[in-house]
């Protein structure tokens, strides 16, 4: 059985995942970033990669589709790079659970600082380490000069 | 406390409490501490030249017996090989039973303050903290007002840029009915994450103004503040702001007979020199109280206890 998309009158079809997940509510446009920061790009399985497609909720939103186990990746992470993105966790191609995000309380390596006078510019062998400050507003600051991350594309 | 003090923040209210206490104590009875670290080394590591704050440290090791070494400038250090600030302190912890670092990049302290198996004190990391200056402050205000707390607090200068200002700020919003004026350049008012973050989240009354006259009267404490060129990309709006906010006596006769005036230094121009005999005009005082409170600071985090 596969799954039908309607976009601009062509059809697109996604075969259904029997042991995956899916990447719902992507803010439109940060589809691509998402699959490369996942390092989905690297993955041996099928990934699917659905951009525009039209919401309710969202009026556009991007999807990702993949089929393989999600235990290889922190979910939390999924959070940081689109809080508003929800996640289905497929197993025997029926939906198991839709876990909810929160986001990570530190992030290493995963975003550099931009402060030009933070340490972590003049020492490359360093880690580039943020901690979550504020929950609330998703603030990030850098470990070293505090300086604030804006998770923005 | 902690092992190290990288930010003023380290410092909680009851430890800052006991520091001045020790601090106060020292005053009184230097003869005391003449060997309470007799045996012991502080390492000033300055990868950046600071003349006064680097001879504080040593003068404050020194008073209390100890001996000092290190270097006054990242030209003298290995630094300039490309040492990296991690193997530096792994290397000086070897030598000495603590360190101050000053270090142009904004957060080396705490990378020390991580490899390091002595305590490390931030001795100022670029434009970030100077806890060391913040406690000065501190301990200026508490020994001369008498308190910390129900005063109004003027700010002049260099908001924007003026890391003690923060720093100060962030220590005062501990204390009861203390209220803040911001008196400064458009260009150099206070940053947000002070404004949002910190003043209208705690509901601290604060107001912002540009003249300096108009706020004087009101003041019980000014902190005067530099418009510093290294903080500047730009030449120009160093030249065209620098001059914007200068004390002199004229303006001081607007303020009142126990209002204080207050000064990280160095000082350029931001205070006439006309002032410096006003008995209101205490920044070379505070610079003594910086000695005594980094003394209290060195035998805190040395754990040594003087009877």
């Amino acid at each position: 059985m596969s799954e039908e998309i309607k976009t601009n009158g062509y059809k697109l079809y996604v075969g259904k995942i029997e042991e995956g997940f899916v990447i719902d509510h992507i803010h439109a446009g940060r589809g691509m970033k998402i699959y490369r920061d996942l390092g989905l790009d690297r993955l041996d399985c099928s990934v699917a990669i659905i951009l525009n497609a039209s919401s309710k909720k969202m009026g556009k939103k991007d999807m990702i589709k993949v089929e393989c186990p999600i235990d290889q990746f922190d979910m939390d992470f999924f959070g940081f790079l689109d809080p508003s993105a929800t996640v289905d966790v497929i197993k025997d191609g029926e939906i198991i659970s839709k876990p909810k995000l929160k986001l990570p309380e530190k992030l290493v390596n995963v975003v550099r600082c931009h402060n030009p006078r933070c340490i972590t510019s003049g020492e490359a062998q360093l880690d580039q380490v943020f901690i979550l400050t504020d929950p609330l507003r998703g603030t990030y600051r850098c470990k070293y000069c505090e300086t604030a991350y804006k998770n923005e594309d | 406390m902690k092992k190290s003090i990288i930010s003023p923040m380290d410092i909680t209210v009851d430890e800052l409490g006991a520091l001045m206490d020790l601090a106060d104590d020292i005053m009184k009875y230097p003869e005391k501490y003449a060997h309470a670290c007799d045996g012991r080394i502080l390492a000033t590591l300055f990868f950046e030249p600071s003349t006064r704050t680097r001879l504080s440290f040593e003068a404050a090791m020194l008073r209390l017996g100890g001996k000092t070494m290190g270097f006054a400038s990242a030209d003298s250090s290995s630094a300039t090989k490309g040492e990296t600030v991690a193997d530096t302190v792994r290397v000086i912890s070897s030598f000495a039973d603590i360190c101050a670092m000053r270090h142009p990049k904004e957060g080396a302290p705490a990378v020390a303050a991580a490899h390091a198996t002595i305590p490390v004190i931030n001795a100022g990391d670029g434009g970030h903290h100077h806890p060391t200056q913040t406690l000065t402050d501190l301990f200026t205000i508490r020994s001369l007002k008498g308190r910390l707390d129900h005063m109004t607090v003027g700010f002049c200068g260099d908001l924007k840029f003026g890391r003690t200002v923060h720093s100060l700020i962030r220590a005062l919003v501990n204390y009861t009915d203390v209220r803040f004026v911001f008196i400064s350049p458009r260009e150099l008012t206070i940053p947000d994450y002070i404004r949002n973050d910190i003043l209208i989240r705690e509901n601290i009354p604060f107001e912002e103004v540009s003249r300096l006259e108009d706020v004087l009267p009101r003041l019980d404490l000014l902190y005067m503040t530099r418009v510093q060129r290294e903080r500047f990309f730009n030449e120009e709006d160093y030249m065209r702001l620098k001059d914007s906010y200068i004390l002199d006596k004229k303006k001081m006769s607007l303020a009142r007979e126990d209002m204080m005036v207050l000064h990280p230094l160095p000082r350029v121009n931001e205070i006439a020199t006309e002032v410096d005999s006003d008995p209101r005009a205490v920044y070379f005082e505070q610079v003594r109280y910086g000695m005594y409170i980094r003394m209290a600071l060195i035998l805190t985090l040395l754990e040594i206890k003087v009877d």
